[in-house]
Parts: structure tokens; sequence; C-alpha cells
């Protein structure tokens, strides 16, 4: 299968007129900045190859080539084409009114798309399988506008892209930003504004956070007494399933995948409300104390309930994976009920309570692999050794020793993701973006096979400080630090050279409307309007 | 809450018992923010309505129709006060809902003036069934009890709008309570100005501190000498105050009974300055030449202080208030010591190698400029702590230290008979994991040793808002609410707030009413507001 995005060709086929020299000029003013040789190209692409001789944009349009396979119907392409006219030239520009001005040698009229492939593809998710080179998939096309949108400078006649030739493909294949819409609820137009930021930083991998102990605003067909009973309002803190549809398909759009967690069996509190018998009941001495604990392990309803709960998730997000999350259980409350202990003694777990957990998580996991899925988990499943499937993502979290985890995971033989050094939410005084950035996540003792296993990395937002009135900022351009990382080659290392990209890739961002937070003194061309 | 309002599933019966408990536990006038000098209110509530509200002078008030400020103000609070109204709704129902009348007096008609060091803002505020009486010295006080008026307000689960019965007595602990900006790290469009202002207003602040240029940049638009923002700014076009810019944010803040405060810092941060004035700063020396580089204001040419003459008297023209804040910190004397001019201008004057000499020798000539302007000079602590000769009007204004050496500084300073401002443990642009507004609420700033006399020489408080890592993107939600908890400290009784935990439910209802209000206030933990914030 072979795709192509013809744009590189093209420049190069139109390489050989007069070309104006590019216009950097420093001006005496001195911007706080150095302009980066490589412009503010974030992330930096695998290969890359530019020259001086410069193209004016004129009459520009977005195309399908003549052979491609791909044409009008293929709707990820015709929104990246919009997207990315408007982004490069703005929306209201009107077209074709100055068509007197004939094109010159030097100038750039399209690009043409040109998808190879037989079958285009252009109704398919992505996945973790997908290729992401600039020569692959057809609906990760969207990838390469977006380089290509990084191409275009502007000058006061206008305009222009300079002759580069690209090859370009991601370091690691899961590059993923989690948000937390337990803690404080997340207004859809919030999720999908950071998706398109997302985009624009070349994430693939949207870990959606749903739900958790303080709300449950996930909407189940199956089992709508969660969110009417466990959501911070039953109405206006919700994802119906048309917003999650939403989501999805803007996701989509975007070569992004959609996995959500459904943390069991800690992190469950709002369940309980919507879930009679779902969690168990603490004791204080012999009687119930009305307090409630992690899920109860030992009902058979429990598992009657998950099986149908995750039957419905499997049918709803159509990514191959689910996060099972599997973290931070707290054994209190299993210890203080007398039913628990019953069972535990019949089981032969004495007093490991891990065990017990274990237990439940591998029914678990049972009962999801039914559903076809793959799935992730936090890294104490792992710990706790419960048995897994090969394919098993173990998501490494816990700082300080994140390095022998992964080394002990992909020792094990299971694919990982880090994410132990990407908690966003943990904020300090100035640049800790740099911090992000310095993070090599193969930097652990492990076969050059173990470290084939590390698919990618996430940065965190956990949300019990966030919401939709800071959460941009804060998360932008924190995370397009740990985009970097996990797209560009491992040499990119150069911190001068990042801060000079990332504070002209921030601008961007800002331009097109997403209030980015500065890295330092400085200012952008056009500041942030949306006031 | 989430049980009563799922009303799909609810049987009507037990619905209304439901909303029987709800009323009575309800609310009290407690959700405040800042807290009243002294607030009874009682669980007697009278439904309003916005068919039905009016806003009216008193009888016996100095201001009628026509005054600016309680005019305007009227307007904004009528919207604020029933946020989900639209003229649409009168149309829909026919009211025949009993009127509420808030009426407003003041003893005082400064509807045309400024808010100045002196105003008074104290008011008197009593809310009976379908009257409302408000009193104060002066429409600045006026204002603060509309803002109050509209806090007391609230709205039931289906929609209806009520005030509890209360009598409030109110003024602040201390009057001059600011905001700091800095327009020069970042360029702050006016919008991110004006909309800080309306939010400063909501926690009655009462000083927005304009810090508008610094090292970086210089965004201020001179009449007298234009080429300081011309070359001086980030963008000469795009990236500046204007003089109607200028005015702008000043009559708005007006129009909230907030001064503007602007500061000039020199003689250290001031690189922008350079661009545009040639000569204004010292040329650094290398190795007996000049380097290229450049220092502070040199202070020993006479057209320093032409041009500086002229600059303030521009300055002190276009801003109204009675204060300029000069700066006059963080001077580093490197650049002065390496050049040979400098040098022989400090043998000259006698001031041997002490280079706190030559920058006492500069202040004094900057503070006697303003001084014959008939303007206060406010400067930052540096130039007291460095220097014997300040006059005794001028403001001192604390930035440095832990609280003992904070609280030192201000034993010493109210010692020597000076005012002073204090902004140390609110420089709020520091950030942290958690839950930081607890040490802005909790700091006792008459907590030094000194005698009621020198407790009286602290006028009040700052927030800073430096902008190395700040612009109009995280702006709001840096300063919201956490400004806030520092706003009920300069404005309550320090008994009345001391518990921090008793504060969190009260500033927890203040946030989401900022983000109903349209301000992107950041939460303070877990939770979530009826109306979400909805903007991205």
């Amino acid at each position: 299968m072979l795709v192509l995005l013809k744009f590189v060709v093209l420049l190069l086929a139109l390489g050989s007129g007069q070309a104006r020299q590019p216009h950097v000029v420093v001006e005496d003013a001195e911007p706080v900045f150095e302009p980066s040789k490589f412009g503010s190209l974030w992330p930096l692409p695998q290969k890359l190859k530019s020259t001086q001789d410069a193209f004016k944009l004129t009459s520009f349009r977005i195309v399908d080539a003549k052979d491609s396979s791909a044409g009008p119907s293929c709707n990820i392409l015709q929104n990246a084409y919009r997207r990315y006219y408007e982004y490069m030239f703005g929306a209201g520009q009107k077209q074709g009114v100055f068509k007197l001005r004939r094109s010159g040698p030097s100038d750039l009229t399209g690009l043409q798309v040109w998808i190879t492939s037989a079958d285009s593809e252009c109704d398919g998710y992505p996945s973790v399988k997908s290729d992401e080179s600039c020569e692959s998939l057809p609906f990760l096309i969207v990838i390469c506008l977006e380089t290509f949108s990084q191409l275009v400078y502007e000058d006061e006649y206008g305009k222009s892209v300079n002759a580069t030739i690209i090859t370009d493909f991601p370091r690691f294949k899961h590059r993923g930003i989690l948000l937390d819409t337990s803690r404080h609820f997340l207004p859809i137009k919030v999720i999908l504004a950071n998706l398109e930021t997302m985009a624009m930083n070349k994430f693939n991998v949207f870990h959606w956070h749903i739900v958790d102990d303080q709300s449950f605003p996930y909407l189940s067909r199956t089992f709508p007494q969660l969110s009417q009973q466990g959501s911070y309002h039953p109405y206006t803190h919700v994802y119906t399933p048309a917003d999650v549809k939403m989501v999805i398909e803007f996701a989509r759009l975007r070569g992004i995948r959609v996995v959500p967690e459904f943390d069991t069996p800690g992190h469950t509190q709002s369940w309980g409300k919507g879930q009679p018998d779902l969690l168990t009941p603490c004791y204080s001495g012999p009687k119930p104390s009305g307090a409630f604990g992690p899920v109860n392990p030992i009902l058979n309803t429990t598992y009657d309930f998950m099986t149908q709960f995750f039957k419905e998730i499997s049918t709803v997000f159509p990514d191959g994976y689910v996060h099972l999350g599997g973290d931070e259980v707290d054994f209190t409350c299993w210890k203080s009920n007398p039913d628990i202990q019953r069972f535990m003694d019949a089981q032969g777990f004495g007093q490991d309570y891990s065990k017990l957990e274990s237990f439940y998580i591998q029914k678990l996991l049972d009962i999801v692999t039914t559903t076809k899925k793959g799935y992730m988990i936090w890294q104490e499943v792992f710990d706790n050794g419960v048995k897994l499937k090969p394919d098993t993502v173990v998501h490494v979290w816990i700082g300080g020793g994140s390095n022998e985890e992964m080394g002990k995971v992909t020792a094990a033989g299971y694919t990982t993701i880090l994410s132990a050094p990407w908690y966003l939410d943990y904020i300090s005084y100035a640049q800790d973006w740099q911090k992000y950035y310095k993070v090599e996540p193969l930097n652990f003792n492990g076969t050059e096979k173990q470290k084939a296993l590390v698919i990618g990395g996430e940065a965190c937002l956990w949300g019990e400080y966030v919401d939709a009135t800071n959460l941009t900022p804060r998360l932008w351009p924190r995370a397009s630090a740990v985009g970097e990382r996990l797209w560009s080659s491992k040499d990119v290392t150069d911190i001068n050279d990042a801060f000079n990209r990332l504070s002209a890739h921030r601008c961007r961002m800002v331009e097109r409307g997403i209030p980015a937070e500065p890295l330092f003194s400085s200012y952008c061309q056009r500041e942030y309007k949306g006031i | 809450m989430s049980a009563v309002s799922s009303g799909q599933q609810t049987r009507p019966m037990y619905y209304l018992l439901l909303l029987m408990i709800l009323q009575l536990g309800l609310h009290t006038a407690e959700g405040v923010w800042p807290l009243p000098q002294t607030l009874i209110s009682s669980t007697e509530r009278f439904p309003l309505s916005p068919q039905a509200f009016y806003f009216g002078y008193g009888r016996q008030s100095a201001a009628q129709q026509g005054c600016s400020v309680l005019d305007e103000a009227f307007k904004r609070y009528f919207s604020l006060i029933f946020p989900d109204y639209t003229s649409a709704y009168g149309i829909l129902r026919f009211s025949t809902d009993k009127p509420f009348t808030v009426e407003v007096s003041v003893d005082r008609a400064d509807c045309d003036g400024y808010p100045d060091e002196n105003s008074s803002e104290r008011y008197n505020m009593s809310v009976f069934a379908g009257r409302a009486s408000l009193k104060a010295e002066t429409v600045w006080g006026a204002l603060r009890g509309l803002e109050t008026l509209s806090q007391l307000v609230y709205q039931d689960d289906f929609g209806s709008y009520f005030v509890n019965k209360t009598d409030i007595e109110d003024f602040p602990r201390f009057q001059f309570r600011g905001i700091l900006l800095d327009t020069s790290r970042h360029y702050l469009p006016v919008q991110a100005i004006l909309k800080t202002l309306d939010a400063m207003a909501y926690s009655k602040f009462n000083v927005f501190h304009w810090h508008i240029v610094d090292d970086p940049s210089f965004p201020y638009q001179s009449r007298t000498f234009p080429m300081l923002s011309s070359k001086g700014a980030f963008h000469p076009m795009t990236h500046i105050y204007t003089q109607s810019d200028v005015r702008r944010v000043i009559s708005y803040a007006r129009m909230r009974g907030i001064r503007v405060l602007p500061e000039f810092d020199s003689p250290g941060h001031t690189k922008s300055w350079g661009q545009g004035q040639p000569d204004l700063l010292t040329p650094c020396y290398k190795g007996g030449i000049p380097s290229g580089t450049f220092g502070p204001v040199n202070p020993a040419l006479p057209s320093t202080y032409q041009f500086m003459a002229a600059l303030f008297k521009e300055v002190s023209s276009v801003f109204p208030d009675s204060y300029i804040h000069l700066g006059g910190d963080e001077v580093d004397f490197s650049c002065w010591k390496s050049n040979p001019y400098v040098r022989a201008f400090m043998q000259k004057m006698g001031f041997g190698s002490d280079f706190t000499k030559l920058e006492a020798f500069y202040m004094e000539k900057i503070v006697n400029i303003t001084s014959a302007l008939n303007k206060t000079s406010i400067v930052w602590q540096d130039v007291f702590d460095y220097h014997e000769r300040i006059p005794k009007d001028t403001v001192l204004h604390i930035w440095k230290g832990t609280p003992a050496s904070y609280h030192d500084e201000l034993s010493r300073m109210t010692k020597a008979g000076m005012r002073v401002v204090l902004a140390a443990p609110w420089y709020i642009n520091h950030i942290s994991y958690g839950q930081d507004w607890r040490n802005y609420y909790t700091v006792q700033p008459l907590n030094f040793s000194g005698t009621e006399e020198q407790k009286k020489l602290v006028i009040g408080g700052e927030v800073c808002m430096w902008g190395e890592y700040v612009d109009a993107t995280n702006l709001t939600p840096r300063l919201w609410p956490r400004a806030s908890a520092a706003a009920e400290r300069l404005w309550s009784d320090e008994k009345q707030t001391s518990n921090v935990d008793k504060a969190f439910p009260r500033l927890q209802d203040f946030r989401c009413k900022l983000v109903r209000r349209g301000i992107q206030a950041e939460p303070l933990y877990v939770g979530h507001c009826k109306q979400e914030y909805q903007g991205v």
C-alpha cells in the first residue's frame, strides 16, 4: 500500500525558476528569540532538506491529484484541505478576484494530494498499527498537511514557502494526551479545541479519562443511572452518546484515536451512586459504616454488570484498545468487610489483598477480551502479577523508578507507554517545558528488543485543579515539548533551537485561536484575541 | 443536588418535599466576597423579578439621575444581578410581580471626579421587603455596595431570583488595594486590561498599578517622545498603547472606582527606553572603549533630567491619579562602574566609590520632578534601603523577602514615618501545584512590631502579576481567583476572616460567580460550577 502526498515533489519541480530571496530581516528591535534554521517546524521532521528558493503562494489550492484514489467523497481529506487552507490563508479571503496577475515561475499555485493505494480507506479509523509516515495511510495525510502549513511563512508580499524535501515519520506510535473529565467536567468545546491542538502537535491518541471517583459524566445507554446519579449534574454535566460520537469523529478526521478509560476497581466512588451493590460496603466494627470502597470483587452481579457495560463501551468506542485503569486500589475497605474476608479464606488468598485485586482484574480482562478489544492498564496491574494478554499495553506512571519499571515491563515482553515524567498537572514557576523536553523514554537498561516494546508516551493533565477556564493554556505549549520528544528523532535535543522553534510554534497556535501560554518574555505578531 | 434536579423520574410529591428542605437550609447571605465588616442576614427571603426591579436615587442623595458613575453602574449591575435576563423575558410573561427598588443615596456628588487616595468607600445597606437602601459618603462607596448587593442575590434551581433580608455596614480595612499588571514583558491587549478591571471591581480592588514599560518593551505611546514606542515597543503599530487606549483604560477604571497608577520605572529596567531616546542610557565600557551595550539611565548628564522632566510632565497630565510610581528597583551598578564619565561625575560630586549615592542622587532628582508636578511619588523598597534622603510624603512599596524580613522592613519604614504598600507576599506570578491561594489568604500585614501609629502607615497591599510567563492567553485564570484571596485580606476584618477552611466554600462560590460573569477564574479544587466557562 503506497500513498503519496506529492507536495514535496511539486515544490522541487517548480524550483527551477528565479526565486525571491527569503525575507528574514532581523530588525534592530531585537526579538528575544533567534529564528531557527528550521523555521517554526514543530515537531521537527525526521529528515529535512530546505533551500533558500522561495515560492510565493498564488491563487493557492489544495487538490486531489488526477490519479488519486481518493476523491471529493473522502471527507477526511476534504475537511483537512479546508482546515489547512483556512489556517494558511484565513477563512475570509475571497478567491479568484485578482486573477489578473499571472502566476510567474516563482509562484506556487497548488498542492496535489495523491493517494495511490487502490483503497483510500477514507472511512476508517486510525489504529495503533497505522503507519504515519507522510508516504502512507490516507487519513494521516492530515499530519503531512500540518507540516506543509508550518513551512508557509508570511512577509509583506504575502505567503511563501521555500523549496523543501521532507521525509517524515514518528519515532513512537503512541503519542497521547490524557484529559480528566471527572474531577472537573470539560465542555465538549474544550475537548474539541484540544483535539485540534493535538493535531497541530502531531499527537495521535486522546486518552479520555472519562470517569473517576468525583463524577461519572459518561451517559451509558445500558446503565443511564450511572450518570443520572453519578455526574455533577445529570443534564448539564454529562457526555451524551451524540457528544461522544462527535468527539470520536472530530478526532478521526485529525488522525487521532480515542482511547476511553474506565478505571476499576478503585477510583469508582461515582459509579456506586447509580449502581447499587457495585461497590464494597466498608465496615466499622461489625456494622457497615455507610461508606463504600472499591468495586466489590466477590459478587457475581459485579461481573454481570461489567460484561454488559464493557459490551456497550466496545461498540461506542471504535478504537482497538480500552484503558482499564487498575491503579491505586485501597485495601482498607476490603479488609473491613467480613464477607470479603470469608471469600479470601475460601479462595486461599490469606491476607494478601493484591491477590484479590488480581482475581478481579483477571476476570475483568477476560470479559474485555470477549469484546475483541485490546487493553491498556496502569502499571500496578503488571506489578501485582496479573496474567496479561501478550498485546496488553502497560502504562508506566509512577515517578521515581520509572526507568526500572520500563526495564521490568519490557523484560517481561509487554509493550509499554511512558507517562511518569509527563504529569503536566504539576505546575511550577518558569520554563518547565524544558524538563519534559529533556526526557529520553528509552533511557533504561534493556536490550534493543526491549526498547522496541516502548510504543510511546502520554502527557497527563489530571483534573484536580483544571477545568475549562485554565486547561488550554496550562496544556499548551507544555505538551508540545512532549510531542516533539515522541515524534522527532532521538538526537533532536538542542534546547536553544527547540526554544526558538517552539516560541514560533506557540505563536502559530495563538494565531489559530488556541490560547497557548508564552514560554518567556516576548510577543507574537498577532496576540491572542479571544478575551 | 443531582437527586433533586433529576425531575424526570421523581414523583411530584417527593420533589416538592425536597424543594422545601432546600428552601429552608439554603441561603444565608454569607456568599459575599470579600466579607463585609458587619453583616446580619436572616433566612427571610424576597423574590426578585427583573421586570419589577428598579434602581433609584434617594431623595436626600447629593447625586441624582445624570450621575455618570452611578447611572452606568445601574446598567452593569442589573445584568450582573439577573444574568439570565434577556429582553424577550418580559414579552413572554406579563409581570404581576411586586416591585423591588434599590434606593441609592450618597453624601457627595463626585460623579465626574476620580477616586483618590482619600476617597471613602464606606457604605451601609439594608435589604427589606420590596426595597433595599444603600447609603454611602461617595459614589465609590455606592459602587462597592452595589457589588455586594449583586452577590447577595441568588437563583434557586428553577432560576427564580431571591435576596434575603440583610443589614450590612461595610468599609475597607486598607485604603490601597492594588493589582499590578506588567505590559512590558508581554503586551496585553486593551481588552485584557479592561477585563481585569471588571474582575477587580468584583473583588473590590481599587488600584490598577500599570507597570507599563520595562526592559523588554516600551508600549506607551508618548505624545512628547513618540520614538520611545516606535523604537522600543515590540511592534510600533500593533503592540502599543495609544493616548486614546490609555484614556479608555482610565475612564473604564474610574467607572468602577479604580485608580490607575502608572509606573515608569527608572533608572534600571529601562533597556527599551534607550532605543528611542539616544544618550538616555549609560554606555557600558569594556577595556577602555564602549562595549556597545547599555546600562541604567545615565545620571551624569543634564539632558537626562530635561528628558525626565518633559516625560513626567506628560505622564502627570495623562494620568489623573495623584500618585506616580517611579520604580527605582534592582539597579545594576556594573555598567556605571565601567563608564569613565560616570566615574568622573562621582568624583566631582564627592560620592567616592559608593554607587548607592549616585542612585540616591538620581532618585532624588526624579522625585523632585514629580513633586513639582504635585504628584505623590511611590517607589520600590530599594530606594528606602539604600538612601537616607527621601521626602516624607513618598510611599514605599515592599516587594522582597520572607514574612520575617518584610515584617522587619515594615517596622523600619513605618518607624521612619513613611507610608507603605505591601506586595512581597502576593507575587502571584509565582505558581505552584495545589491551593496556593491559602498562602495569600493567611498573610498578616500588620503582624510586625510597631506602635498603632506605625500600623496606620501601612496603607495597603498589592497583588503583582509580573509578565515573564503571562500574556493574554493565561492572564485571567492565573490571576483569579488567587488574587481574590488577597482582596479579602485587604478589605475584610482579619479576625472574622482568619480561618482559611471557612473561607474555602465561600471562595469556591465566588469563583463560580466570576465564571458566570465571563471571567475565566480557575478552580480551587475538584468540583463544578452550575454554569461552566463557555470559552476554550
